[in-house]
């Protein structure tokens, strides 16, 4: 009992961090496209932008839903004082999901493409933006009691370095948007994305350098983290490795290569998130709340290893299966009637 | 306006708001599903080119509906975690985990297909494409299968007990199985079907009553009209087995689904009330029309009640529902549409059986056209009342008998609240006129008649459909048009 207490939170640990991961680069490419959208003043470039969307953007958004459900069922308490902490950037992505959901049905229908072209632009950066302030706020921490019960204010989520964070998750968004676009799109569009592209890649970059510096120096037990043996060693790793990728990336998209960028992008994502992770393990509710304290009895975790661990291949295996089906290059403003 | 400061009050606005905001779309996503289905597995079976063409016809509604689902699903789930986080921390252990497999189980498996169901039409060969609908379809129905069962469970919460002010599960199967649950699941499953019939046939009987594609739509009327002999009675079947588990697990909600305020003893008949003004402050009915010992018919198909059946009157008004009119027009409101939608599917088969319903003289059916156009609201309304008398009668409990809603919502400013419910209100309206607005226009342009029948053309040299060896389009998506 004692040893399973500790293995099946670290289970869940992971395995949510394997479906909110799927979801970042999933939709963040997604909501990359829909803020790049915002950018072109062409309402037919726009058409086309969205149907390079329109078979997969619900699929990419249930990620997170999923992982809403998984966090539900697996740490109920970190999903009722997180999310009540976070009240206003939840709701804003939110109200973003309903633009841009609404945006796609809409639009087909409409004579005004563009009032609905710019709500999925708008939508979309509205999502983006609640989730990075959401991020910021996490990794800062949550201000809870002993219990684990959220104590600070409406506010307390707004600060400069979680504005930082939303900003920088904002043009990584754009970045993975880009090199998507570069691999979906041929002529004109592709050669407006490689320059995007190259111009996220820089802006991410000189995000992600003052976040990785002003972490440890602003918060403490960042900073602790960061420096415990071994650990150590990997958070020195990751720097260079993740400028090293960025480079690899900034190359590619000189050499003009079709997929090569979004492949070096999600490394770039991968790595990232390997990052947070080891930030922010063991806690759940940082800085305080570990998944122990946090988790569900252990016979619920089990229970969920049940039912939804054997459909992680199967959902696996088919997203991928619709991402086979509709390859290619997407041309024009619409798929099918 | 004493409530604007209240955040309990705003959360339960807020969550009554979005909730039957939500339960308008998933109505069609699931009942329609099943619809196209038929028509394409018809299609498929016959090859006639019709079943085809409405297949491609009422999945734009599916569309429509599936997308606004979404966006209006999506506030629901977060909503646990922001107003509702208490309730979320002490029900978590089996309400979450819930919650989690609806979303493994139903929504990834919905929304992977769907792309493959609207645009894979010349993209993956006819049997992959079933496949597609088929799951979508199979998809939807399952979340309606988890969502009921977490709902059923906060009526009638099995299979554990609160320990601490959490509740500890103790056998698993037994609080998926909670008494409410087959029952409710089935309800909601026909409610869905039978609503998307009527919806698919109304809008049918308009097209015949305009005279416009008259053949093709007697097809699709007749499609509803058949499966709707089956729904149609068992839809009130099951409906009264709903009215007997909620005489036996939740009294108080049966009391005011009644507008019942004295006792009734056991081995007595009792009145059942037709209409009613219930007065709460008074605890009576002010106005009342009933039926003499009718009651125990209704409950148990008999004169007496073998179980008394007690009033509002004993409890305390804290520990009862309130709004005791609502609950009891609106459950009367959903029989009447039950009874309404098997009378005017008794009517239309008798019309069918004497040959008044094909091709050629179905636009002489006037009346009954009308009829089938008035009833294409009816079950949206049905199924709004059956949630209204399900969730507010279940006050003041969140999850019965065990955790009330007052203790069950977060501790937030009210003015949050205030703020996001406004948000929905503002928003969601927009929305409601806007899917008017495009349903409408979906209507008036008609199906589409002349669209490629797949497989069945001879100048798409791109697209071969040979069965046994299927080459996939690898053409961009805008030369296959
Ligand atoms: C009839 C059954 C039914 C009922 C009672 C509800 N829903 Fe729903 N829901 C569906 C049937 C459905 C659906 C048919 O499966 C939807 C509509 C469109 C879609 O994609 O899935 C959906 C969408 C949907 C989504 C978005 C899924 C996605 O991203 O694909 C969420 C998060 C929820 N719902 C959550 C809820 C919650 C928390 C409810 C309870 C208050 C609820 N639904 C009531
Ligand atoms: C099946 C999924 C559903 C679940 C899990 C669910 C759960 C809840 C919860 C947690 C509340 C708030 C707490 C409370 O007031 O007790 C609530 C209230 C409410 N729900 Fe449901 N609900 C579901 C579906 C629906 C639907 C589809 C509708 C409407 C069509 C609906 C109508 C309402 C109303 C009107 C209230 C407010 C009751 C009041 O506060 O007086 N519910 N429900
Ligand atoms: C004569 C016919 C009917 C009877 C006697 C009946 C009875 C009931 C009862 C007693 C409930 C409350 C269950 C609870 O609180 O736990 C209920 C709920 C409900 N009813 Fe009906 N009903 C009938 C027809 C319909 C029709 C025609 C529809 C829709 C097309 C419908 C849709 C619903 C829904 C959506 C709910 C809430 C969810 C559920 O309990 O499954 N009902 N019904």
């Amino acid at each position: 009992m004692e040893t399973l207490s500790y293995f099946l939170p670290q289970v869940w640990f992971v395995v949510l961090a394997l479906f909110l991961f799927l979801y970042v680069m999933l939709d963040g490419f997604d909501l990359g496209v829909g803020i790049l959208s915002l950018t072109s003043s062409d309402d037919e470039r726009r058409g086309i932008l969205m149907t390079s969307l329109s078979n997969i953007w619900d699929a990419n958004e249930t990620w997170l839903v999923l992982m809403g459900g998984g966090l539900f069922g697996a740490f109920p308490l970190a999903y009722g004082t997180i999310l009540t902490a976070l009240y206003i950037p939840i709701l804003t992505m939110v109200f973003g999901f309903i633009f841009r959901a609404v945006a796609f049905e809409f639009r087909e229908l409409s004579t005004r493409k563009f009032f609905w072209n710019f709500a999925f632009g708008a939508g979309s950066f509205l999502a983006a933006l609640g989730q990075g302030f959401a991020l910021g706020a996490v990794l800062k921490g949550i201000a809870v009691d002993e219990t684990g019960h959220f104590i600070g204010t409406t506010w307390d989520w707004l600060s400069i370095p979680s504005t930082l964070v939303a900003l920088t998750l904002i043009q990584a968004y754009v970045l993975i948007g880009s090199t998507y676009l570069v691999w979906k799109t041929t002529g004109e569009l592709q050669v407006t994305h490689y320059k995007t592209a190259k111009l996220a890649a820089w802006t991410t970059l000189i995000g992600a350098v003052f976040i990785t510096i002003t972490t440890p120096i602003i918060y403490e037990s960042a900073r602790s983290r960061l420096f415990q043996q071994p650990l150590v060693y990997i958070f020195a790793v990751i720097p260079i490795l993740g400028v090293w990728l960025i480079w690899q990336l900034l190359q590619s998209l000189n050499r003009q290569e079709e997929r090569a960028p979004f492949v070096w992008t999600i490394l770039l994502f991968v790595l990232t998130f390997l990052g947070l992770g080891l930030v922010v393990f063991p806690y759940i509710i940082p800085t305080k709340i570990t998944i122990y304290e946090a988790a569900a009895d252990p016979s619920s975790l089990v229970i969920m290893i049940i039912f939804i661990g054997f459909l992680i291949p199967i959902m696996l295996f088919y997203n991928l299966y619709q991402y086979i089906v509709f390859r290619g290059k997407v041309t024009g403003g619409q798929y099918g009637e | 306006m004493e409530f604007l400061s209240d955040s309990v009050v705003l959360s339960r606005m807020q969550f009554a708001l979005t909730a039957i905001f939500h339960m308008l779309w998933p109505v069609l996503t699931t009942g329609m599903g099943i619809y196209l289905v038929i028509v394409e597995g018809v299609w498929l079976k016959t090859r006639n080119p019709d079943y085809y063409l409405h297949a491609r016809f009422w999945s734009k509604f599916y569309v429509l509906n599936f997308g606004i689902g979404v966006a209006t699903g999506i506030p629901m789930e977060f909503q646990f975690g922001t107003n509702w986080a208490p309730f979320s921390e002490a029900a978590g252990n089996f309400f979450g985990s819930v919650i989690g497999f609806e979303a493994s189980w139903a929504f990834m498996l919905e929304a992977a297909f769907l792309g493959i169901m609207l645009f894979g039409w010349e993209r993956v060969n006819p049997a992959i494409h079933y496949l597609a609908t088929i799951l979508v379809a199979v998809g939807a129905n399952l979340s309606t299968l988890w969502i009921l069962t977490a709902n059923s469970w906060m009526q009638t919460p099995a299979g554990g007990e609160m320990v601490n002010g959490k509740f500890i599960v103790h056998d698993y199967f037994q609080a998926i199985l909670n008494p409410f649950m087959v029952n409710s699941v089935l309800h909601m499953f026909f409610a869905t079907l039978e609503t998307s019939l009527f919806v698919i046939g109304g809008i049918s009987a308009w097209y015949v009553l305009k005279d416009r594609h008259q053949a093709f739509f007697a097809k699709s009327l007749k499609i509803a009209l058949a499966a709707a002999i089956a729904v149609a009675p068992l839809q009130i079947y099951i409906g009264h087995l709903s009215g007997e588990q909620v005489f036996h697990y939740q009294p108080t909600k049966l009391a005011a689904m009644e507008a019942q305020w004295e006792s009734s003893p056991a081995g007595k008949p009792a009145d059942w009330s037709l209409l009613a003004i219930p007065n709460e402050k008074a605890q009576k009915n002010d106005w009342e029309i009933t039926v003499p010992n009718a009651l125990g018919y209704i409950l148990e198909f008999k004169k007496n009640l073998s179980e008394p059946l007690r009033g509002l009157k004993e409890w305390q008004p804290e520990d009862r529902p309130h709004m005791v009119g609502l609950i009891y027009y609106a459950f009367r409101t959903m029989i009447a549409i039950g009874f309404f939608f098997a009378g005017l599917m008794l009517l239309s088969t008798l019309q069918w059986l004497r040959g008044k319903l094909s091709a050629e003289n179905i636009a002489q059916q006037k009346w009954l056209m009308r009829g089938w156009i008035l009833a294409a609201p009816l079950g949206y309304i049905a199924v709004e009342s059956g949630w209204i008398v399900r969730c507010v009668g279940r006050q003041p409990w969140t999850l019965y008998g065990q955790i009330r809603t007052v203790d069950a919502a977060s501790h937030i400013p009210a003015s949050n609240v205030l703020v996001s419910l406004t948000g929905f209100a503002t928003v969601y309206s927009i929305l409601f006129v806007a899917v008017l607005y495009f349903g409408s226009r979906i209507i008036r342009r008609g199906p589409n008649l002349n669209l490629p029948i797949p497989g069945m053309e001879v100048d798409k040299p791109a697209v071969e459909t040979t069965p046994g060896e299927f080459v996939p389009d690898e053409r961009p998506v805008e030369a296959q048009e």
